[in-house]
């Protein structure tokens, strides 16, 4: 590993002190992503520092429902906090699917947001990757593109966002509360992750002096009809291939609100407000969420190792709305297909 | 906290390179004091610093699991740690699970059922379980299975890993 200077943050202003006269400085928190990313030399930072003593840590209850959750929230207590398991299950459920239960332990809530792509040329220095070097060019246009996204790419990156938490987050309309030089914003979270265009080095919409402080739950939490369903290579502890966080609000046999979001397959998880609202007023059955799902993907594009993921996404995204809206959310311990 | 009055210069020191910081770690119920660089992972200092062997360095990127240990109670993977990060913290290694002269349940449980062929996963293996068990958050085998899913066994003795900690769970519980 690289060397660098280590610092700690004594308080959240503190932070933004220290990284505001640092520019070669990163936060750390969890360092499941960082540390890693720096074993491998892509990232060098010539300082980190140390955020996880600042007082952080809460999952607070606000008086209008919502719900607000500290960026240093260890991912573990967050999917198995009672209120999170209570009003949020698709969050919890989201939670459980990724990583392994050591990374959750250590993984902060603010960073599974600011995790980076886990595309192996991204990963690989001695390859081309706009996303690592700007303007080398993109190894894996032409390479192995399996794991890459097929929506909302650009010809400088088909990286994905690598979260499932992140999918949960975007149907849940949460918000990303934020301090910098200039003061607090809060940052919706379908503008938090951005999309590569022609600068995929930049993930998201934070600034290079501000730090992520909270993470907000609006009231609805689906928690009736919801599901978090991921496919990947292998059972446990891979990242998705496509995974899906639905959220349904049924009545009278129709749905009133429909809330879903594709994983693994865009720089960031992926909403279509007109596939959503195609489901509006209409019965929860197969044929309704085909042509949701027809409206989700129909700008989708393979590259030559990942199309097979076009037809698997609509598969998915039909599966789990049957699932949200049968009740049967789906199991991240048994896997069988409810 | 001492230590945050010092946050306004390079914790040890501004030198070309970096300076040595003194971290204080409980390991195995023992204080040890090291001086270590910022960029050593608590996997290095359990095997450089203190000699204790027994935690592995298997991918040194989080993916196998060789490397678990118990901070503060919960299991991690120390080869994504920074020790200087521990500091003051409590470290559990599979040097620290045996009691007065007896295995741990769990390390019985492994020998009972052959839970391992090479053994180089399994103290990270036993350690999660651990992890696991304090967690009470798996009831059944495939729940096991799920959460055990951070370590990989390449001999692949999953059926006997998991039987061993269905039984150790079993003689904790009967215990407690």
């Amino acid at each position: 590993m690289i060397n660098f200077e280590y610092m700690r943050a004594s308080s959240v202003a503190d932070a933004v002190r220290q990284i505001a006269v640092a520019p070669g400085a990163k936060f750390i928190a969890g360092g499941t992503n960082l540390v890693d990313l720096m074993k491998e030399d892509v990232e060098r930072p010539t300082r980190l520092i140390d955020i996880t003593r600042l007082p952080l840590k809460a999952v607070e209850e606000m008086s209008d429902g919502s719900l607000r959750i500290g960026a240093l929230v260890p991912n573990t207590d967050l999917a198995y906090h009672p209120l999170i398991e209570q009003r949020y299950p698709m969050l919890s459920s989201a939670i459980l699917a990724g990583a392994s239960q050591q990374l959750r332990n250590m993984a902060s809530t603010g960073g599974n947001l600011l995790q980076r792509t886990r595309c192996h040329y991204f990963y690989d220095v001695v390859t081309p990757c706009n996303k690592r070097e700007p303007g080398t060019g993109c190894s894996a246009l032409n390479g192995i593109n399996r794991m890459h996204a097929i929506l909302g790419s650009s010809e400088a990156c088909i990286a994905t966002h690598p979260s499932d938490m992140c999918v949960a987050l975007a149907a849940l309309e949460a918000k990303v509360h934020v301090l910098g030089p200039a003061g607090e914003r809060a940052i919706p979270f379908a503008d938090f992750h951005r999309l590569p265009g022609d600068t995929p080095q930049i993930d998201t919409n934070l600034r290079p002096d501000e730090i992520v402080t909270a993470v907000e739950l609006p009231a609805p939490g689906f928690a009736e009809h919801y599901t978090y369903l991921k496919i990947r290579d292998r059972l446990s502890y891979a990242f998705a291939l496509v995974s899906v966080a639905v959220g349904l609000d049924l009545s009278g046999g129709v749905v009133r609100q429909a809330r879903f979001a594709l994983g693994g397959v865009a720089h960031k998880p992926w909403r279509e407000p007109a596939a959503e609202a195609a489901l509006r007023g209409q019965a929860p059955n197969a044929a309704n969420f085909k042509v949701a799902a027809d409206i989700l993907l129909r700008d989708a594009k393979g590259y030559p190792y990942n199309t097979f993921k076009i037809d698997l996404a609509h598969r998915a995204l039909v599966r789990a709305l049957t699932q949200a809206a049968q009740g049967t959310p789906q199991s991240q311990s048994n896997k069988k297909i409810l | 906290m001492a230590r945050t009055s010092k946050a306004a210069s390079p914790i040890g020191g501004s030198t070309q390179p970096p300076g040595k910081i003194e971290v204080t770690l409980t390991v195995n119920g023992v204080e040890a004091r090291l001086q270590v660089a910022p960029w050593t992972t608590l996997l290095d200092a359990l095997r450089d610093h203190l000699d204790l062997t027994g935690t592995k360095k298997g991918c040194d990127h989080g993916q196998c699991g060789a490397c678990t240990v118990l901070v503060d109670d919960r299991r991690i993977n120390s080869c994504l740690t920074l020790a200087v990060m521990k500091d003051g913290a409590q470290v559990t290694t599979i040097e620290g699970l045996a009691a007065n002269g007896a295995l741990h349940p769990l390390q019985q449980a492994f020998i009972e059922h052959d839970a391992f062929q090479c053994g180089y996963c399994t103290p990270g293996q036993i350690c999660s379980a651990a992890g696991l068990i304090a967690e009470g958050k798996a009831k059944t085998s495939d729940e096991i299975r799920e959460l055990m899913s951070g370590n990989i066994c390449r001999c692949g003795a999953y059926p006997n890993i998991v039987a061993a900690i269905e039984q150790a769970m079993g003689v904790m519980r009967d215990k407690s």
